[in-house]
């Protein structure tokens, strides 16, 4: 009596009721199958489907649903008011003015998820890439061009981002900041490519700090970030000096980034490998898992949304091969920056819905005290999580670099950081934490775009209007958000 | 049923800042018993709890499982000697399912790139539930706002109920419970124990701690009144001990009891 064997379930079912459902076995009675959890399985069939997502967007799981009704509206009313929205040399461009919001915004999500704010990501981005711009323009040889010890400064504040990266075990963040700091030290980032390293590495450091003072210190996020979101400003300035712009264009990697397409060939392989890959893993999960008697998404709703993102997907590819350039130059082809997104999209996706990390960032932000009766390092998943933010600002840093031939002095101010935090909650995810995908930050990111591009081809529409239609489309995500956290009490 | 105990903590003390809240504590779980602590509010069932759950470090004492020292560090190693606590507040996940919740923590992951397995923990998941005799949640993969309290009860008494555990801790399982959802949690407690556990039944309902438990230790102020069986006292001396500290010839002496108020 005193072991116990090794079955997972010491406990045998002495209570009549839940035997006899199971061996009087009555087909007829299907009001009684929530002992087999019937529900698990899902609709059977389309109908059931449809019934099953309207159930669930009023339970407070909108999902999706809010940006893409955005997207379409966005593109309805501006595709019919304006003559130029709906060509190859305007929507076109959407990528990449979109990218530098997304790509900051995927780091957000993973701070969002635990219910802490970034503020500070968008002059991180600034500073970081800027460090980029000045060492690549330099042959690498910062020291020379920083003065008044900020050099020094520059790598003290490495350094101990790394020592800091060691005691929290970060192993990932600390090779990279060490990574960073030999790059500091010699003079490695004259090559273009490893300057980009140099600036997303400092976005690592500089998430790690920021972590570390939320996490262990205890400062809340929100003051943390303000001070840093000032604080890198001032390091831009000190870098650069007042009004200055560090061009970029000459260096092929960071400005083919924004800059260089694929060729349509290559456009419609990445077309194909993504919709064969995306369709074999759900199609092959939905069956399998159905068969071994586990939840599965029916495969009327699997095939249903391959199929539209094969006519979306196509459609775009078709779309951005043809030739948009003016007179003799050919502009064809996707640009390098959808890959790019595409890649941090899956790669991201995989962290935070496959891997118990993520899984911790959905407890931790759902209920950070009952994560650490499971036993889990709440602090150290709030540094990894500004880690992750503030690296991924950085290279949104470089990609906004790459946008606009160079980092001028102000970069990564204004709005840039509220533009991508206000791409995050269109896309879905919640400011109260515990809810958000990365796919929000990419649906998000094309709404707070598709704004000012459309508003941009209408010649009597100020900027004025920009600000106020924007401000809008964020409070309508937040009362969604708002809604929906009270319908489902997440 | 066996004599000695599976987990015995002896002479734990533990303050916060200059509060002493345990004063040389002697708590012990028995195998296949229903343990069952009870005292006023305040009287340090909490803080014993979580000290066991390694939630507190104890400031003095010796913890020994199955007659062996052991130092409980932090919930990690509480876990893995098998001991398992069902918080008052259930420290469920809103946000996250049924299986997510249940295995939190403790996930099953695939070889070789250490992904998560849900296929396996959504079936040991529900095997689990089966057997517990669960029959009012709907979808192991509903999310767990989407439950009702007696439902979070049995998730979180489930999880429990999940790992080879030796001994679980039940913190007032029924507080927030119906008439019906007391009766199937408290078949479940006895269950627990007939299955060869230590279970641990921190209640103020007396008629709960009166029907499922075997023994019983009250703690007044902070110190162990008494360890007694259920046979051996009555539900007047029982309520006497939480409230005095001492019944008849059974609990502490009066001058400790005066000291301790």
């Amino acid at each position: 009596m005193t072991t116990q064997g090794s079955t997972p379930s010491p406990v045998e079912p002495t209570t009549s009721t839940a035997l006899h459902h199971q061996e009087g076995s009555s087909p007829e009675a299907p009001s009684h199958s929530i002992t087999d959890f019937t529900a698990d399985f899902g609709a059977a069939n389309l109908r059931e489907t449809v019934h099953a997502y309207i159930a669930k967007v009023r339970g407070g799981e909108p999902g999706a649903l809010p940006a893409l009704l955005g997207l379409v509206v966005l593109v309805l009313t501006f595709g019919f008011t304006t003559k130029l929205f709906i060509s190859v040399g305007n929507l076109a461009n959407v990528p990449g003015q979109a990218a530098p919001t997304i790509i900051i915004a995927m780091g957000l999500v993973f701070v969002l998820l635990l219910g802490e704010i970034d503020l500070a990501a968008g002059t991180a981005a600034g500073a970081c890439s800027g460090a980029m711009a000045l060492a690549v323009n330099n042959n690498g040889n910062l020291a020379k061009v920083l003065h008044g010890g900020t050099f020094g400064a520059y790598v003290i504040f490495m350094a101990v981002a790394l020592i800091v990266a060691l005691w929290q075990r970060l192993w990932l963040g600390a090779a990279a900041v060490l990574f960073g700091l030999v790059i500091l030290l010699t003079h490695l980032a004259s090559n273009d490519v490893v300057s980009i390293a140099l600036a997303v590495t400092t976005g690592t450091a500089i998430g790690v700090l920021t972590g570390i003072l939320v996490a262990r210190v205890g400062i809340p996020s929100f003051v943390v970030t303000l001070a840093l979101f000032l604080t890198w400003q001032g390091v831009l300035l000190l870098f650069e000096g007042n009004g200055a712009t560090v061009p970029t264009r000459g260096f092929a990697a960071i400005n083919g980034i924004e800059n260089k397409n694929l060729s349509p060939m290559w456009g419609w392989i990445v077309f194909v490998v993504s919709v064969v890959g995306y369709g074999t893993v759900t199609i092959f999960r939905s069956v399998r898992r159905r068969a071994r008697n586990l939840s599965a998404e029916p495969l009327v709703l699997v095939l249903l949304r391959l199929v539209l993102l094969i006519v979306v997907g196509a459609f775009s590819v078709y779309f951005l091969n043809k030739n948009r350039g003016k007179g003799l130059v050919k502009i064809e082809g996707m640009p390098w920056i959808v890959p790019i997104v595409l890649v941090l999209l899956v790669v991201l996706t995989l962290l935070l819905t496959k891997t118990a990390f993520g899984r911790y960032l959905y407890a931790v932000g759902g209920n950070a005290e009952g994560s650490l009766r499971a036993g889990i390092n709440v602090p150290r998943m709030r540094v990894s999580a500004f880690t992750i933010s503030s690296s991924l600002a950085a290279f949104g840093g470089v990609a906004l670099a790459s946008y606009s031939g160079g980092v001028n002095s102000g970069a990564g101010g204004g709005n840039t950081l509220l533009f991508a935090v206000g791409a995050a909650v269109v896309g879905g995810t919640s400011l109260f934490g515990g809810r958000g995908r990365i796919r929000d930050a990419v649906l998000g990111g094309l709404v707070i775009t598709l704004i000012p591009n459309g508003l941009g081809l209408h010649s009597n529409m100020s900027s004025a209007y920009n600000f106020v239609i924007t401000g809008a489309f964020l409070l309508m995500a937040a009362a969604v958000d708002a809604a929906s956290r009270r319908r489902s009490a997440v | 049923m066996a004599d000695s105990p599976i987990l015995s903590m002896r002479g734990i003390d533990k303050s916060f800042g200059a509060i002493q809240v345990l004063h040389s504590v002697d708590f012990n779980v028995y195998p296949g018993e229903v343990m069952a602590l009870v005292g006023d509010n305040g009287a340090g069932k909490s803080t014993l709890i979580k000290c066991v759950g390694g939630i507190y470090p104890i400031d003095h004492g010796d913890v020994f499982f199955e007659g062996t020292p052991v130092t409980i560090h932090g919930p990690r190693d509480a876990a893995a000697l098998g001991i398992e606590i069902v918080y008052q507040d259930l420290a469920l996940c809103d946000n996250l399912d049924i299986v997510q919740n249940m295995f939190l923590g403790r996930e099953i992951k695939k070889r070789p790139f250490g992904n998560l397995d849900e296929p396996a923990m959504e079936q040991r998941a529900r095997e689990t539930l089966k057997s517990l005799s669960v029959r009012t949640v709907k979808s192991v993969r509903q999310v767990v706002s989407s439950l009702s309290g007696g439902q979070r009860q049995t998730v979180a008494i489930a999880k429990a109920v999940l790992w080879n555990n030796r001994v679980v801790l039940l913190d007032e399982p029924t507080a927030a419970l119906g008439v019906a959802q007391t009766r199937q949690v408290l078949d479940l407690v006895r269950r627990l124990a007939q299955s060869g556990l230590g279970v641990v039944l921190i209640s103020h309902n007396m008629n709960d701690v009166m029907e499922v438990a075997d023994r019983i230790t009250t703690l007044y102020l902070g110190r162990v009144a008494a360890e007694v069986k259920r046979a051996d006292v009555t539900y007047q001396q029982v309520v006497e001990l939480i409230t005095t500290g001492r019944t008849g010839t059974i609990g502490l002496q009066p001058a400790t009891a005066a000291e301790s108020a």
